[in-house]
C-alpha cells in the first residue's frame, strides 16, 4: 500500500525545466533583465555620448548662483540664490496653483454638475451651456484668453481702480494689503487651534447624542461661533496685536502689501473652469448612478429635498465620482505647465525652463522636472484612493 | 518567444547606439539630405523672419545662406527651424538643426559646458532698455522699481539681474517665451520696459502698435558679441561655417560684391584671386569646391550689403554700421586673411 502510494508523484513529476512555474519565472527573470538592460545601455549611451560632445554633466550646478529674478516667489529669492533654489521656487509656484486650482474647480464643478440636474429650466440650461462651452475649448486658447482678456482692459498702475483705498486693481495685480503679525499674535493662533478641536468634539458629540436619542443640535453654528469668536475674543484681550502694510504707489508699481499677480489669476481661472467642466459630468454620473428610488425612499420619509441630495443622493454618488475626480486633480496638476505660455513662474518655466537654458544641463533637469510630476501624481493619487476606500467602506 | 525578443532588441539597441562616432558627420549628412538645416529666431525683423510666402530673410539667414551656397553652389538649400531662446541649445545638441544663426550670444558658459562652438560673430551687439515716452525716463538708472519684460532663458536675464544688483536698485522680471508675447506684454503695459539687446529693441520697436511712443535709452549694459553656432566635435562642419562667415567679410574688406564679383575674377590682386578660388589653397582644406567664396558673393553679397540690406540704411531698422564697421573703418569686425 504504502510503496504505490510513493509511486504516483514521482511518475507525474516532470524535470525542473518543464515545469511551467519554473518555466514562467525564469522567462520573467529574462524580460526583467532584457528591459533593466535597455534601460542601463540608454543610460550609458546618453552618458558617453554628452561626453563625446563636451556637454557637462551631474546635478553641480544646483549649488551655482542662479543670476537671473524670478516674477513670484512664495519663499525668499533673489539672484544670488542658486539653480536648487529655482527649483524649489517653481516647485512651490506649481503646488499653489495646483491646489488652488483643485479647490475651485471642485466647487465649481459639484455646483455645476447639481445644476445640471436642476429642474428649474434656466439653471440646468445655463449650466449645460457653461460645460459644453469650456469643455471642448482646448485649454491654452482659455489661458491665453483670460490673460489677454484681463490683463488688457486693466488701467496701468497709475490709474489703478481703487476700492476703499485697500484694494488696487491694475494691469500689475490686485494689489492689497498683507498682515503685519504682532508680538502675542500667537496666542490668537494657538485660540483658533482650541477652537477647531473644540468644535470636532462637539460634531461628535452631536452625532452620538442623534444617533442615541435622535435629537439633533446645531453643531455647525456651534463651532462657526467658536472658530470665530474664540480667536476673536483672545485677539481683542491681547490688544490687537495685527497691523496692515498697505501698498503705496512708486514711480513705476505699487510698493508693499501683497499682490496676485495677472498671470497667476488667468492661469487660476482657466484652470479652474475647464476642470471644472470636467467635474461638473463626473458628479452628474455620479449623482444619475444612484438609483430613484434612493430619492422616493427619502421623501417617503419626511426628508426634504436639500437634506435628500446632502444625507442620500451625494454620498452614494461619490463612490462614483471620486475615480473620475481623482484623473481630473492630475490633469489639472499637469495643465498647470501651461504657465509656461503666459509667464507664470511655475516649475516648467523656471526650472525647465529658464535654469534649462542658463545651465544647458537638459537630461538633469528634465529629469528631475518629470520625477516631481510623477511624484506629485502618484501622492494625489494615493490619496484619493485612500478616501475612495474609506468612503466605500462606510457607505457599506 | 519573449527570449528571442529581448536578445533581439538589446542587439538591434546596442548596433544602433554605437554607431555615433559624428566627427565629420555634419558634411555628409547635409550633402546626403540636400539642405543645410539652420535654427533661426521665431521673427526677429532685420535679423530672421518670414514673409507671407514663407520666405525667410535677415542678417542671420544670411549666414545659413552663404553656408548652403559654400555646400552646394546654392544658396536657396536652407531649411529652417524657428526656435525660441528656450529651445535653440537643445536643438543643435541634439542634432536635429546643423547650425543656429540666431542672434545667441557668445560665453565662457555656452562655449565650455554646452557642447558648442561658436563659429564668430556677425553682429557686435549690447543690451538696452526700451521705455514708453510718457514715463519721462530719460536713464535707466532712474529705473528702480519697474518691471521688466524679458524672454526667458537669455543672458538679457542675467545681465538685468547684475545690472540692478550693481545698481543696488530693484526690479521685477516678467519673462516669456518668444519675443512676439514679450513684445505683446510690453504693448499692453504689463511691464514699465523692455530690455533686449539694442539691435532687437529698434527691430521690436517696428511691432509696437505706436512704435513713436517708445524710446530707447542710451546705456548699454553688457557686451553681446552674437553669432553662428555648431555642436562640438565636428571640426570640419565648424570651420566651413566659420569660414563662411569669413569669407563674407573679406570679401567686403576686398572690395568684393555681389555686384563685381564676376569682374574681380579677372582681377590682379592676389589676396581678390585667393578669396575667389583662382590662386592658393582654394577650398580643398574645407572639403569644399573651389569656388565656394564666389558663390557666397554673387548670391548673398559680402558683409556689408547684408548688412545694408537687412538691418543698414535699406531696411526700416536703419542701424548704423557702427561697431559693426570693418576693423579698418572704426569698427570691430575683423576676419583671418584667407591664404
Amino acid at each position: 500500500m504504502a510503496d504505490e502510494h510513493r509511486k504516483v508523484p514521482e511518475l507525474a513529476k516532470p524535470a525542473l525545466w518543464r515545469r511551467p512555474a519554473v518555466r514562467s519565472l525564469f522567462f520573467q527573470i529574462l524580460l526583467v533583465a532584457g528591459i533593466g538592460f535597455f534601460g542601463y545601455t540608454i543610460f550609458q549611451n546618453t552618458l558617453h555620448n554628452m561626453e563625446q560632445r563636451g556637454i557637462s554633466t551631474g546635478f553641480g550646478f544646483l549649488d551655482n548662483e542662479a543670476g537671473f529674478g524670478i516674477l513670484m516667489t512664495l519663499i525668499p529669492f533673489d539672484e544670488t540664490y542658486t539653480y536648487g533654489r529655482t527649483f524649489l521656487v517653481g516647485l512651490l509656484n506649481t503646488l499653489l496653483v495646483a491646489s488652488l486650482g483643485i479647490f475651485f474647480a471642485t466647487i465649481i464643478g459639484f455646483i455645476m454638475g447639481v445644476a445640471r440636474l436642476s429642474r428649474n429650466w434656466i439653471i440646468s440650461r445655463l449650466a449645460t451651456i457653461y460645460i459644453e462651452v469650456f469643455r471642448n475649448i482646448p485649454l491654452l486658447l482659455q489661458i491665453m484668453f483670460w490673460y489677454f482678456a484681463v490683463l488688457r482692459p486693466l488701467p496701468g498702475p497709475r490709474q489703478s481702480l481703487i476700492l476703499n483705498d485697500t484694494f488696487y486693481l491694475s494691469n500689475r495685480g490686485l494689489y492689497m494689503p498683507s498682515p503685519v503679525f504682532g508680538e502675542g499674535f500667537w496666542m490668537v493662533m494657538v485660540g483658533l487651534a482650541v477652537a477647531i478641536v473644540a468644535s470636532i468634539l462637539v460634531i461628535r458629540w452631536a452625532r452620538k447624542r442623534q444617533e442615541a436619542t435622535g435629537e439633533q443640535f446645531h453643531s455647525i453654528y456651534a463651532s462657526i461661533g467658536l472658530v470665530i469668536g474664540l480667536p476673536m475674543l483672545i485677539f481683542l484681550l491681547a490688544g490687537s496685536p495685527l497691523s496692515w502694510d498697505f501698498p503705496v504707489l512708486q514711480r513705476f508699481n505699487m510698493a508693499g502689501g501683497m499682490v496676485i499677480i495677472p498671470e497667476l489669476a488667468a492661469l487660476l481661472v482657466a484652470l479652474s473652469i475647464y476642470t471644472g467642466a470636467f467635474i461638473a459630468e463626473a458628479v452628474r454620473s455620479g449623482i444619475l448612478a444612484v438609483s430613484h428610488g434612493q430619492t422616493e425612499a427619502a421623501h417617503a420619509l419626511g426628508l426634504r429635498p436639500a437634506s435628500t441630495l446632502r444625507l442620500v443622493i451625494i454620498p452614494q454618488a461619490l463612490r462614483v465620482i471620486i475615480p473620475q475626480l481623482t484623473s481630473q486633480y492630475l490633469n489639472l496638476t499637469k495643465n498647470s505647465s501651461l504657465a509656461t505660455a503666459i509667464g507664470y513662474p511655475d516649475l516648467v518655466a523656471v526650472f525647465a525652463g529658464t535654469t534649462l537654458n542658463q545651465t544647458g544641463q537638459a537630461v538633469e533637469v528634465i529629469a528631475m522636472t518629470m520625477a516631481v510630476y510623477l511624484a506629485i501624481s502618484l501622492t494625489i493619487s494615493l490619496f484619493m484612493n485612500w478616501y475612495n476606500k474609506r468612503i466605500q467602506l462606510v457607505e457599506r | 518567444m519573449k527570449k528571442i525578443h529581448a536578445i533581439a532588441s538589446a542587439v538591434t539597441l546596442t548596433a544602433v547606439m554605437s554607431t555615433n562616432a559624428f566627427a565629420g558627420a555634419t558634411l555628409d549628412s547635409v550633402k546626403k539630405k540636400g539642405f543645410v538645416q539652420c535654427g533661426v529666431s521665431t521673427g526677429l525683423p532685420g535679423f530672421s523672419s518670414a514673409d507671407e510666402k514663407g520666405n525667410w530673410f535677415g542678417l542671420d539667414v544670411d549666414v545659413c545662406r552663404a553656408v548652403a551656397a559654400a555646400v552646394f553652389g546654392d544658396a536657396d538649400k536652407v531649411k529652417y527651424t524657428p526656435l525660441t531662446a528656450k529651445e535653440r541649445f537643445t536643438a543643435l545638441q541634439s542634432g536635429e538643426i546643423d547650425m543656429l544663426s540666431r542672434n545667441t550670444t557668445w560665453t565662457l558658459t555656452r562655449d565650455s559646458s554646452l557642447g558648442l562652438n561658436f563659429a564668430g560673430v556677425n553682429y557686435y551687439d549690447g543690451q538696452g532698455f526700451m521705455v514708453n515716452k510718457n514715463l519721462g525716463v530719460k536713464s535707466a538708472l532712474e529705473l528702480d522699481g519697474a518691471s521688466f519684460c524679458i524672454q526667458a532663458g537669455t543672458t538679457t536675464e542675467l545681465n538685468l539681474a547684475d545690472y540692478f544688483r550693481a545698481n543696488n536698485m530693484k526690479y521685477t522680471p516678467v519673462t516669456f517665451d518668444s519675443s512676439d508675447e514679450t513684445v505683446k506684454a510690453f504693448d499692453s503695459g504689463r511691464c514699465d520696459a523692455l530690455t533686449s539687446d539694442q539691435s532687437q529693441l529698434y527691430a521690436l520697436r517696428i511691432k509696437l502698435g505706436n512704435p513713436d511712443g517708445a524710446i530707447v535709452l542710451p546705456e548699454v549694459i553688457s557686451k553681446e558679441p552674437l553669432g553662428p553656432v555648431t555642436a562640438q566635435g565636428d571640426d570640419e562642419w565648424y570651420k566651413i561655417v566659420r569660414w563662411s562667415l569669413f569669407a563674407m567679410i573679406n570679401a567686403e574688406e576686398l572690395g568684393v560684391s555681389s555686384g563685381n564679383v564676376d569682374k574681380m575674377m579677372s582681377s590682379d590682386d592676389p589676396n581678390v584671386r585667393r578669396l575667389l578660388g583662382l590662386e592658393g589653397i582654394k577650398g580643398s582644406g574645407l572639403g569644399l569646391a573651389d569656388d565656394w567664396a564666389v558663390n557666397i558673393i554673387k548670391q548673398v553679397g559680402n558683409y556689408g550689403e547684408a548688412f545694408e540690406r537687412n538691418v543698414g540704411q535699406g531696411s526700416p531698422l536703419k542701424i548704423a554700421r557702427g561697431q559693426n564697421a570693418l576693423w579698418n573703418k572704426g569698427g570691430l569686425q575683423y576676419a583671418p586673411p584667407i591664404r
